[in-house]
């Protein structure tokens, strides 16, 4: 299998597993999504006749009112479509269409910081957010990691060797939002350092907003580079015994050349596809991973966004925030293949 | 990988120290969820969220063992059930009477007291609460009729911060050396009498039933003396006592993890065993599916489908194991594929045994070892990726788990506000149940994959 034919394949496969995730998000929502926008429907269509008087006195008794408002509220309905169910072909289709063009709709609840309820604007406003923070701490782990996995795997069984070890396996059993509190408690309460809320004080439009961004970023990104270099360095190390182990580096060893050398020049080359796809998927993962995060710092975010989305069941946002989730998600496994493809030339003729 | 016989992987377990070290973890874990069980009903549990049945508990109180570590003891909430009672009879009067004693030895002022009581009665009875303090100075706090009921059931709580305990007060105050004015009525209570300072001892609550019927009575009754630091880990905003919800929470997440771990290591394991066993077609559409479910995010799922589907516990159990079997399935998928080709594997399909027999017999039996370490591996993703979701305030209310507790102080701003005992003891159990699992898990690994030993 040639290389193009190789990424042709994942590509389709990635463009199934996005439609199947859309298809499978307007499901779940689909059918909330109907009552609500019903009750919306019948909400106004019965505040508009109960404020009309001229036309709510008209009626003998309460049956005959009652008929009016249904038969009204039916009309509606049928305008906006919503007499065929959410499962109907058409309506699935349109949807699916409009999401597919980046047409998310308008939020019900939620805005943007400048008061725009389109939901495109809400996303774009904040996916920087989650950038900034996350593939900062993502980049900090993994050049943390992967010095400290190389130093440990060029001396087994010494000092540094287990205290990385323990830490890897210590570190990655405490759950990264609790820390984040511990963290709160610590440096926002105990000590005063850094404010408990992530969210800047001050507006957007302020000249002073990106300092304070970056002040208000420090807490969470502390913690997250904290909970995640330790089992970055132990799966470096975990690579870095292998490769050590193999004939050509003995082959080095006997020859003379000096550790450090042989460690980051050459066995650190040999280790880095995995290495980098790791990378790849950390910093996707990340970007899912961030809702518990971004919550309990209160940072403003994909990840809180798509929890204030949840708790006010704002669906276009949710749905638009899975797709763009996904997407990022998909796109960085595209490019791990990818990248795992070109070092390691064996996966793509299997 | 290397398949190694079960009794060989025991003989081996028992040799490495960390394994060893989580197995004990897990057995104090199990005899915690045990307690728990025997000692704290199930009922308990139920009201949790229910804040009616928290009412005498006190609001963020410390644990009342920090008072080891402070030279000033911080007064401790009790709940005194157990009163002396009597009866006296005379021709013309009834007189209940009921006695709560507790010596006090604290540093502050408690922060109030109640009595809260029911009684049965007939007419319109007189209440008269008074103290003996440890000095022998006796003080009346409350001398009131009772509403008119023909033996009927009564039930009212009796606060210190009551105006008529305030009243009775002021009229006793040539018996203290300061003015009372100013100064509520446990600070009276249980202050010397020259000056306004602690006064510890023994104090004894009189609590009589005056009335004209025989027939009058306390049927229930309890003195609440309000402190700051109560039980082993103290209680929350809400006022409820956080051992119950720690200690129930241990079963529940064992539950969960072993539950969650077992059902998706063994969906992985037939799933991929068979894909890899009949190969071609069958095998190719399998793992296309399998690689679907994998570029699932799963955490956008989860909290959807907990929203709009169910947030029952059971039901969040089989979602976890929907995005749990993807990577078992891999795994055992190319290890099937190897064992296949392995020469009895030949044979016996050769002798014309079904597929399903070969399956069961030759291959999935060489996969147990793997299975034993997949499934203590995925323990600790199951229980933080459950305490994640009630922390987003997901989870189930009928089972509060150690999450919803996490949840619950973060909404109230617990972390900003200091009130470590609602934070610290939820998490720390979260990362020590894990950490039992992650423990058993390596030394099975590597007992499983010798080439991670050295």
């Amino acid at each position: 299998m040639g290389l193009k034919r190789y990424v042709a394949t994942r590509l389709l496969t990635m463009l199934g597993v996005l439609m199947a995730t859309l298809l499978l998000t307007i499901a779940l929502v689909g059918s909330n999504m109907d009552v609500i926008l019903k009750q919306g429907v019948a909400f106004q269509v019965r505040s508009e006749i109960t404020q009309n008087a001229a036309i709510a006195g008209s009626f003998v008794n309460a049956d005959e009112f009652e008929k009016f408002v249904q038969e009204q509220i039916d009309q509606r309905s049928k305008a906006l479509g919503l007499d065929s169910p959410w499962y109907s072909p058409q309506r699935i289709g349109s949807t699916m269409y409009k999401i597919l063009i980046l047409d998310f709709g308008r939020a019900t609840f939620l805005t943007s910081d400048s008061g725009s309820s389109d939901v495109k604007d809400i996303l774009l406003e904040k996916i920087p957010k989650t950038v900034l923070l996350f593939t900062t701490a993502t980049i900090i782990i993994s050049i943390i990691g992967i010095f400290l996995g190389s130093l440990a795997s060029s001396k087994i069984n010494s000092k540094i060797d287990r205290v990385t070890s323990t830490f890897a396996v210590v570190s990655s059993s405490f759950p990264v939002w609790w820390i984040g509190m511990i963290m709160i408690f610590v440096f926002a309460f105990v000590y005063h350092l850094f404010p408990a809320r992530a969210t800047p004080s001050v507006l957007p439009s302020d000249p002073g907003y990106i300092a304070a961004l970056l002040y208000h970023m420090t807490l969470p990104l502390i913690t997250i580079v904290l909970i995640g270099f330790g089992s970055w360095a132990y799966l470096v190390r975990n690579f870095m015994i292998g490769i050590l182990q193999e004939d050509f580096v003995i082959a080095k060893k006997t020859i003379g050349i000096n550790q450090k050398k042989i460690i980051y020049g050459h066995a650190l080359k040999n280790a880095a596809p995995p290495i980098v796809t790791i990378l790849a998927l950390s910093l996707s993962g990340s970007l899912g991973g961030a809702i518990i995060t971004e919550a309990v710092f209160d940072w403003p975010g994909m990840g809180r966004l798509y929890f204030e989305a949840i708790s006010v069941m704002d669906l276009p946002v949710i749905i638009g925030a899975t797709y763009v989730l996904t997407v990022f998600f998909l796109a960085s496994i595209f490019v791990a293949d990818l990248l795992y493809g070109y070092f390691d030339p064996r996966v793509k003729t299997s | 990988m290397s398949t190694v016989p079960l009794n060989e992987i025991g003989q081996e377990f028992v040799r490495n120290k960390i394994g060893l070290v989580g197995i004990g973890i897990l057995a104090t874990l199990f005899i915690i969820s045990a307690m728990a069980a025997l000692t704290i009903p199930l009922e308990t549990l139920k009201t949790w969220n229910n804040p009616e049945s928290w009412l005498e508990f006190p609001k963020t109180a410390l644990p009342a063992w920090i008072n080891l570590f402070l030279s000033e003891k911080i007064p401790e909430h009790k709940i005194l059930t157990n009163s002396k009672d009597s009866l006296q009879s005379t021709e013309e009067l009834t007189i209940f009477s009921q006695q709560f004693s507790v010596v006090y030895e604290f540093d502050d002022f408690p922060n109030d007291f109640i009595y809260e009581f029911t009684a049965k009665y007939s007419g319109s009875p007189l209440l008269q609460i008074s103290v003996i303090r440890p000095d022998g100075m006796t003080v009346e706090l409350l001398s009131r009729s009772l509403p008119y009921l023909e033996s009927a059931v009564h039930h009212e709580r009796v606060f210190s911060t009551d105006n008529a305990v305030k009243k009775n007060l002021i009229l006793q105050s040539e018996k203290f050396g300061f003015l009372l004015n100013e100064i509520s009525a446990e600070q009276i209570v249980f202050s010397e009498s020259s000056v306004q300072k602690v006064l510890n001892g023994k104090y004894v609550f009189l609590i009589r039933l005056v009335g004209t019927s025989s027939e009058n009575e306390i049927v229930e009754s309890s003195l609440i003396l309000g402190g700051k630091v109560f039980g082993f880990v103290g209680t929350d905003e809400l006022r409820r006592d956080l051992s119950v919800g720690l200690l129930w929470g241990t079963p529940l997440a064992l539950f969960i993890g072993i539950a969650v771990a077992i059902g998706s290591v063994v969906m992985g394991l037939l799933y991929g065993v068979y894909a890899g066993f009949i190969g071609k077609k069958t095998d190719e559409t399998m793992m296309r599916f399998n690689d679907v479910i994998y570029a699932l995010p799963a955490l956008p799922f989860l909290i959807i489908l907990a929203v709009t589907i169910s947030n029952s516990i059971f039901v969040m159990i089989g979602f976890l194991m929907i995005f749990g079997w993807v990577g078992v399935a891999k795994v055992s998928r190319s290890m099937a594929l190897q064992i296949k080709t392995r020469q009895y594997v030949e044979a016996s399909k050769i002798m014309g045994q079904r597929s399903s027999k070969i399956i069961l017999k030759h291959i999935l039996p060489q996969l147990l070892p793997y299975a034993f370490a997949s499934v203590a591996i995925s323990v600790p993703a199951a229980i933080t990726t459950e305490a994640g979701l009630s922390f987003l305030g997901l989870g189930d209310p009928s089972f509060p788990t150690w999450g919803q507790i996490l949840h619950d102080a973060s909404t109230h701003g617990a972390a900003a506000r200091g009130l470590w005992w609602w934070v610290i003891p939820p998490g720390l159990m979260i990362a020590v149940t894990g950490l039992a699992f992650v423990f058993i898990g390596n030394a099975l690994d590597t007992i499983v994959n010798p080439r991670l030993k050295r």
